[in-house]
């Protein structure tokens, strides 16, 4: 694995927060004015199942540098069963990710709750962190895609 | 083309201190499509809305967006203001930059960065908003009631009350449950049956309310609002319309030696039988496993008896389907089956009972006639220990890791009955703690150690030993005399846990509601919607959400009507329109978003379609009832061909929200 | 169990030990517990029990200072300091002579003594 030394780099991370826990999670670390790195931008869904592989290959391809998916702790679903759906899906596209050399820190699966503002900003803080320690991602990303 | 608008609000210095409010508007004018974008100082304020109402008629928008607070705060806000000025109010996309942005930021430059990009995503998605209505279904104004203890008679009284329909399912032959089988209550120390029996009158005898007894739910399909269930009405090989109760065959019947589920096992009863005698409805059931006509053929006594000829030995389980518009859970508890706790000898002598046996055994409808006797002599018991806390807030595989709330309560009043009525007797009771929060419930505690002197002794009963001479050698700690102690006993009495019927889970399958790891019912919101579950239409009521007490039971029974009735008074009810979408042309039939749908809202049909050579064929086509469809997304993901979408949260629009992050 | 002694006890303190509900708050607040081998709440508790022999023949019950701090702060008004009280006047029943020779006094007296207790040393070691 390379170690990223550029300090200045500032990776492009995506998270998918599930409507019902993460993202009021997210929300929460806000009103408590808990810090984390402005890389990290959240896209609202209504569930982590509703995260399509595809997202996550797109987001890659445009050029994101770390992938995030947020969803409520096993049981605690809102739709009863969704978070493990997503949990093995995630499992299987990451175990290909790795195959086509996206590293392993590049993509993460986190279960926040809406109580854990706390937790959700030292998720993004450390995750941001990996990934910038990686440096940018130029495996997956279409250089047609590639802002001038 | 579309004419996008966006808004960016200050929210005083909330967002303005680290936002800067004026560059975000400015850098958003610049997207595709937009047309106006502009800043207010509070946009949820009154004029903010009317500048957006304004601006939507001005420029006649296709689509707003506004940098704001969380869309969790003010999203219905702006929905509502935009339907105001006549914009589909699913066209309106919020940018989270207080919550997600300026509040966690502190640097000016990176979050107006940031807060531009969350506005360009926003933006994005607005342009594949559709418009979407919300659909209208009707309302079942029908209730079913799982359950027929004081919980689900209560309800069913309260929701009668209110002028609907309701139906109590009861899988015993007698409505009543546990309640029934109690002698007196805490903390006032009135019998149970005096105060539960006029109810089971009342609901037997109130119009609206329908008894099911002896019956079980099979099947549960549909929706809030809607729910088609069937009913099994199990065989009890007595017509109950033509049975008048009067007894005469349980008293001929000549197999008397049936254990007696009501008396907890301690007596027997007839094969045929009527559980007890304030039993509703008051029929007679056959127990087939025990009748001599069934078992061998040759009896009959019975038939012979009955002067109404309401026997039918060729009686069979009958189906029946009905449709409700609510449903309430109310299936109650059971005490744990104590044979994994050997130490106590509960399988080893008639001596050591449970809570409820004892209950019973001090009943004047029990087996001894309301007089407390050992169960293996039938002798007067002179030293009597309870053992608190057996299977409760144990946390191995043998018990439960809860404390089952009432057992505290009710040993205080077995203690105090008992020293009451016999006061030669000497009662010690066995704790790790004495828990009596609840009204009057401390005072009723203390009563029984300084009025009627129980000896309550911190620490646990370690071992029960029955000796030779029939009594029983309690082996315990003695915790604050620091010291083991061992208490020649004439009878144990065990506080077993509780959990949930056995019959909860399964039910939870069909109803698709959630449980927790212990089986009992888990609410919507632990503090805040109590009664009810997460799946619209379904409401809990009683123990099998978890441990209540008699009081707290009947509380929430009540809560529970009123949720169901707020329900049924609706003629129809508003559904979510963020729902999955089958695009019948993609589709081809593989049944996947079927299998991963956790509402079974994914149904398929055969139609018909065109083919490009003119020719139709008949297709199997997924179709999603959107009444039924909360919106997840599983099945999204699961469909191989991408015909199956997400209405607000489709694919395009989610990705064209990745693309403006990344770019 | 000496349920005579007992009786003695409970109608000599007047306390009812019945009451406490073993919060621990009379060894709490007890400033001789250190000195103590059974402290106040392990005598109501033991005195409940009828378990009064073992506390005569301890120092214990000479080691209390009737300060009624535990009297003044027991939520349920049991008095352990009667209790404490009421058994050493048992063991002094019980015993011979007094605890203290009337000559032996003057060496132990401190010139800071308080009056009050001198008197109360004169009520708990003699009979």
């Amino acid at each position: 694995m390379q170690v990223n030394d550029n300090k200045d780099f500032q990776p492009t991370i995506v998270a998918f927060c599930c409507n019902w826990c993460s993202y009021a999670g997210a929300d929460l670390s806000g009103t408590n004015r808990l810090n984390y790195p402005t890389n990290v931008k959240i896209i609202r869904v209504p569930c982590s199942c509703r995260v399509n592989p595809m997202f996550i290959l797109r987001a890659f391809q445009r050029g994101a540098d770390g992938v995030i998916i947020c969803g409520c702790h096993p049981g605690d679903c809102h739709y009863t069963s969704g978070n493990y759906y997503a949990r093995r899906r995630m499992t299987l596209l990451f175990s290909m990710l790795d195959y086509l050399g996206i590293e392993r820190d590049r993509t993460r699966v986190e279960w926040v709750s809406a109580a854990e503002g706390q937790k959700f900003a030292k998720t993004m803080n450390e995750f941001t962190e990996a990934v910038r320690k990686l440096g940018p991602n130029r495996r997956l990303e279409d250089l047609r895609c590639r802002k001038q | 083309m579309q004419r996008i608008g966006v808004f960016v609000c200050h929210c005083g210095t909330n967002i303005a201190a680290t936002v800067d409010v004026k560059a975000v508007a400015e850098a958003l004018s610049h997207e595709p499509g937009v047309v106006v974008s502009q800043d207010y100082q509070y946009m949820c304020s009154e004029s903010g809305q009317n500048l957006v109402k304004d601006a939507i008629k001005e420029h006649k928008l296709t689509g707003i967006v506004i940098c704001s607070c969380s869309p969790r705060m003010h999203e219905n806000t702006f929905r509502k203001a935009a339907a105001a000025a006549g914009l589909n109010p699913y066209l309106v996309e919020i940018a989270n930059v207080r919550e997600q942005c300026s509040w966690i930021h502190k640097d000016i430059a990176t979050a107006t960065d940031k807060a531009v990009i969350l506005g360009k995503a926003a933006v994005a998605k607005v342009h594949l908003n559709a418009p979407l209505t919300s659909m209208e279904s009707p309302v079942v104004k029908r209730a079913l009631v799982i359950g027929g203890g004081i919980a689900g008679i209560q309800t069913a009284l309260d929701i009668a009350e209110a002028g609907f329909d309701v139906d109590i399912v009861e899988k015993q032959p007698t409505i009543g449950g546990k309640m029934a089988q109690i002698d007196k209550t805490f903390p006032t120390l009135d019998c149970a049956a005096c105060i539960l029996t006029p109810k089971m009158v009342e609901a037997a005898q109130n119009e609206k309310i329908h008894i099911h007894s002896f019956s079980e739910v099979t099947d549960v399909k549909g929706f809030v609002g809607n729910f088609t269930v069937t009913i099994k009405k199990k065989a009890r090989y007595v017509d109950e319309t033509k049975c008048t109760g009067c007894g005469l065959c349980t008293e001929k019947c000549p197999m008397k030696k049936v254990p007696n589920e009501f008396n907890m096992g301690l007596d027997n009863r007839t094969a045929i039988y009527i559980p007890f005698a304030q039993a509703v409805p008051k029929v007679a059931t056959i127990d087939p496993n025990y009748c001599l006509m069934m078992k061998t053929g040759k009896c009959g006594v019975c038939s012979k008896m009955c002067s109404v000829g309401a026997i039918d030995y060729k009686q069979q389980d009958q189906l029946i389907e009905e449709k409700y518009g609510a449903i309430v859970v109310a299936t109650g508890f059971n005490p744990i089956k104590l044979d994994k706790f050997d130490e106590f000898a509960y399988s080893h002598s008639p001596d050591v009972v449970t809570s409820l046996e004892l209950e019973r055994l001090m009943n004047a409808a029990g087996p001894n006639g309301g007089t407390l006797l050992r169960p293996s002599d039938k002798k007067h018991p002179h030293t009597i220990v309870f053992v608190q806390c057996v299977g409760s807030r144990c946390d191995d595989e043998k018990g439960k890791p809860y404390c089952s709330k009432i057992c505290c309560m009710y040993t205080a009043k077995h203690a105090m009955l008992i020293r009451e009525k016999y006061p030669d007797t000497e009662v010690y009771v066995f704790y790790i703690d004495v828990r009596t929060p609840g009204k009057n419930f401390d005072e009723f505690y203390r009563r029984a150690v300084e009025q009627y002197n129980v000896h309550y002794i911190k620490g646990m009963v370690g071992k029960v030993t029955p000796k030779s001479d029939g009594q029983l050698d309690v082996q315990a700690s003695d915790l604050l005399a620091n010291e083991q102690l061992h208490i020649n006993a004439d009878m144990v009495v065990l506080a077993a846990a509780i959990e949930p019927d056995k019959t909860a889970r399964p039910l939870a399958t069909m109803l698709t509601t959630q449980m927790d790891t212990n089986d009992f019912f888990t609410e919507a919101h632990p503090k805040l919607r109590p009664v009810e579950s997460a799946t619209a239409g379904i409401f809990l009521s009683g123990a099998c959400q978890g441990p209540k007490d008699i009081p707290e039971t009947v509380a929430q029974a009540s809560a529970a009507a009123a949720k169901a009735i707020g329900l049924l008074c609706k003629n129809s009810i508003t559904c979510n329109p963020c729902v999955a979408q089958s695009d019948e042309l993609m589709c081809n039939g593989c049944s996947s978003c079927e299998k991963v749908c956790p509402y079974g809202a994914i149904t398929y049909t055969d139609k018909e379609f065109r083919m490009p050579d003119r020719t139709t064929a008949i297709r199997r086509v997924a179709s999603v009832n959107p009444a039924v469809c909360q919106g997840c997304g599983a099945c999204t993901v699961a469909c191989p061909s991408g015909a199956m979408d997400l209405k607000g949260f489709s694919n395009s629009q989610i990705m064209a929200e990745v693309d403006a992050i990344c770019k | 169990m000496n349920k005579y002694l007992k009786e003695q006890v409970l109608r000599s303190s007047g306390a009812n030990v019945l009451k406490c509900m073993r919060c621990g708050k009379c060894s709490a607040t007890c400033p001789s517990y250190d000195e103590m081998e059974y402290h106040p709440h392990q005598f109501v508790y033991m005195v409940e029990k009828g378990d009064i022999e073992t506390l005569m023949k301890s120092e214990s019950i000479y080691k209390c200072l009737t300060c009624f701090a535990c009297v003044d702060r027991c939520p349920r008004g049991v008095e352990p300091a009667k209790v404490v009280e009421a058994v050493r006047l048992a063991a002094e029943r019980q015993q011979g002579g007094d605890r203290l020779v009337p000559t032996d006094i003057p060496e132990l007296l401190d010139d800071e003594l308080p009056q009050q207790a001198i008197v109360t040393a004169f009520r708990k070691y003699t009979k």
